[in-house]
């Protein structure tokens, strides 16, 4: 069939020409761009103040981490490395703000520093009463076998008087001491005497009586054993004892 | 006239009060009064000091001389060598300690010694040198738990009828039993040879002693022995009383609400119950039929003295003086009489008054006299006297003892240290107390004309000694 072979080459000419003419029409298709450089890493950053409680005038040390970070800075110091650390001083209570920049953006990290206050002295409001009963209650000093206050013990009275008025809720023991000199018995019989009699002087200046309790020590209990006149005055008093 | 004694005793100081009168009646320009006077003077005899005490307190101006031999075993067998020793030494000590004896030294005895009566030689002891009028001997046996013992008391200077005393005792093997029985074998003899008063070998002491570490109520043998702790209220317990009977002690002790009197039963060896008073409240003192208690409280304001039964019921004031009233003793004769320690002219005193509170009577006149103590026969107290006081002054404190008929008195203590609470032995022979001589406070005893003084007590501080009534 000499048609057919003919059917052949018209078809793959006609295929040939389309080809033709599609490549004639097409242009060349430009080069693609480039690939895009991979997306920037955003920035880390970390800031730490160790030890991050002082008291004033103490320093502290700052530390900080950053990573894709080409512009680190620390408000209240400046442009710092990527990394470091630094020692600092705030006067008061600080929040420290680090902003490291990047390529691939911005980030912030924060650490606080708070100062606090070295304990303040012992002002009057804070004292134990305790402590104001032992600064303001002075001990009774006796004469020899003597349970009566003396003249010069006056005033102590008066004092330990004027403070106990002021403090009416206060409870207290007196305790009546003797000095080494003399016998048991005979001592604590006279040191019942000198408690009572300190309690006697109190309640006439107005102190509450049932605010007061009173036991002998004779010599028992000595504040000091020499065996002289100055540690035997020291022993025969009437001694206070403030009561919880 | 006022320098002789009421009971024809010439005390020492009335020799200085007849010649005083003597001088006095020559210079009042009355010679025969005078002459009358050194005429008395004369005749009397030399009065040694201690003559009217060694007298009023049974120590008698004579002792026997008393040989002590050691006891021996009565077969080798029966043996027990500690035994032995533990007897032979309280024995001796009883006897050499009594007070009414001359104890011949062991240095003079014959080599061999007799074990029962067949074997005593009456010319080896009351021959020189042992020349003794009175012989102890005996024998000492121990075999398995039993312990038996035979003594005699001899009178070597009369061989047809030689026997004061023929005793036998027997006891478990220890040690304890052994000293017991010295004890009573030579309370028997001191009984028998000491006009009828009973010896005091088998009495104990109470005292105070710290070497726990708080101040409690001990008690010991007379001699010292067996010391023990009664208290352990670890607090301050003080002024240890034992009732006439024995069976209880009253004690002061300081308590949370202040010083109670506290009783302590000896035969249940615990507390029993005794009302708080209030106050402070010290120095309990029975009455020497154990029915009531002196003692000083402050319960009314001020320390006074007060009587209660023994109970602590029906307490009732019998002072009445702001100062310090306190260490109240009964006059252990009668019953009826009370000696305390007053401050109401100042320094402290010592007065008598009656146990109903009336006839209050000054006993000291000058310094600073406490502790007063009253002897079994009731004629005399001891006490402690500062004589010479005053603030700076050191003052010696010393152990006195008076006849109160008389207010004559003698310094027992001479020998330094704060010398204190003077107690009588049941035999009224003897004086404990307390003294700081050693440089710590122990407790010491003596004869109660001074002589003889010893320490008892050795470890940490022991003071306010009691003895028993019997």
């Amino acid at each position: 069939m000499k048609q057919q072979p003919v059917k052949w080459i018209t078809l793959i000419l006609a295929l040939c020409g389309i080809l033709f003419l599609g490549a004639c029409h097409k242009k060349t298709p430009p080069p693609p761009p480039p690939p895009p450089p991979p997306p920037a890493s955003a920035p880390t950053a970390s800031l730490t103040a160790n030890p991050n409680t002082i008291q004033k005038g103490q320093s502290t040390t700052l530390n900080w981490e950053t990573t894709n970070a080409t512009d680190v800075s620390i408000g209240g110091i400046g442009a710092v490395t990527p990394t470091g650390s630094q020692l600092v001083t705030p006067a008061d209570s600080t929040t420290y703000n680090l902003t490291a920049k990047g390529p691939g953006g911005t980030q912030t990290a924060t650490a606080r520093v708070t100062i606090t206050s070295p304990p303040a002295p012992p002002a009057a409001p804070s004292v134990s009463e305790e402590e104001l009963f032992s600064q303001n209650v002075k001990d009774i000093y006796f004469d020899y076998d003597k349970a009566d206050i003396r003249f010069d013990q006056r005033m102590v009275v008066i004092g330990d008087v004027s403070f106990l008025k002021q403090h009416p809720n206060i409870h207290f023991t007196i305790e009546g001491h003797c000095d080494e000199r003399g016998s048991t018995e005979y001592n604590l019989a006279l040191g019942d005497s000198r408690a009572n009699a300190v309690k006697s002087a109190l309640v006439q200046g107005g102190v509450q009586a049932s605010n007061i309790k009173t036991i002998s020590l004779g010599k028992e209990k000595p504040f000091c054993t020499e065996h002289a006149e100055s540690c035997w005055q020291e022993n025969r008093r009437g001694h206070f004892v403030y009561q919880r | 006239m006022n320098c002789i004694l009421s009971r024809n005793t010439i005390h020492p100081s009335s020799y200085r009060c007849l010649v005083g009168s003597w001088a006095g009646q020559i210079r009042k320009g009355r010679p025969s009064c005078a002459l009358g006077l050194l005429a008395l003077l004369c005749l009397l005899p030399p009065a040694s000091a201690q003559d009217w005490i060694k007298t009023g307190t049974g120590l008698g101006v004579e002792k026997v001389r008393l040989a002590v031999a050691d006891f021996k075993p009565p077969s080798p067998e029966a043996t027990n060598p500690d035994l032995l020793r533990v007897f032979n030494e309280t024995l001796w000590n009883d006897l050499d300690n009594a007070g009414i004896f001359e104890i011949v030294s062991k240095s003079f005895y014959p080599v061999e010694v007799p074990k029962n009566p067949v074997e005593v030689k009456f010319d080896a002891w009351n021959q020189p040198p042992p020349n003794a009028a009175m012989l102890v001997f005996g024998n000492l046996a121990a075999s398995g738990n039993q312990m038996t013992v035979q003594g005699w008391l001899y009178d070597v200077k009369n061989v047809m009828s030689p026997q004061v005393l023929g005793k036998q005792y027997t006891d478990a093997s220890t040690v304890p039993a052994a000293r017991l029985t010295a004890h009573k074998f030579a309370d028997e003899i001191i009984f028998r040879l000491g006009g009828g008063i009973p010896g005091n070998a088998e009495s104990q002491i109470y005292f105070v002693s710290n070497r726990s570490g708080h101040k409690e109520i001990w008690a010991m043998d007379y001699d010292g022995a067996n010391q023990r702790q009664i208290t352990h209220l670890d607090t301050i317990s003080l002024s240890p009383r034992i009732s006439p009977d024995g069976s209880r002690l009253a004690f002061a002790s300081l308590t949370k609400s202040g010083w109670e009197i506290m009783m302590y039963s000896i035969d249940l060896n615990r507390l029993v119950s005794f009302p708080r008073l209030g106050g402070t409240n010290l120095s309990p003192a029975w009455s020497p039929d154990g029915s009531k208690l002196a003692l000083s409280s402050s319960r009314g304001g001020e320390s006074e003295i007060y009587v209660a039964d023994n109970s602590g019921a029906n307490l009732r004031r019998l002072t009445n003086s702001k100062l310090p009233d306190v260490s109240p003793v009964w006059n252990p004769k009668t019953g009826a009489q009370i000696a305390w320690v007053s401050g109401r002219t100042e320094l402290p005193q010592i007065y008598t008054m009656e146990s109903d509170g009336t006839n209050v009577q000054r006993v000291t006149d000058q310094g600073y006299a406490v502790s007063p103590a009253w002897s079994p026969n009731g004629q005399f107290l001891v006490f402690s006297w500062i004589r010479h006081y005053g603030p700076g002054a050191p003052g010696a404190q010393d152990i006195y003892l008076m006849d109160i008929a008389s207010k004559q008195w003698v310094q027992l203590t001479h020998d330094g240290g704060r010398n204190d609470f003077p107690t009588w032995s049941p035999d009224g022979r003897h004086i404990t107390f307390q003294s700081s001589r050693s440089g710590s406070e122990q407790i010491w005893t003596m004869l109660a004309d001074g002589t003889n003084q010893k320490p008892l007590t050795v470890t940490g501080s022991n003071t306010q000694p009691n003895w028993s009534w019997k």
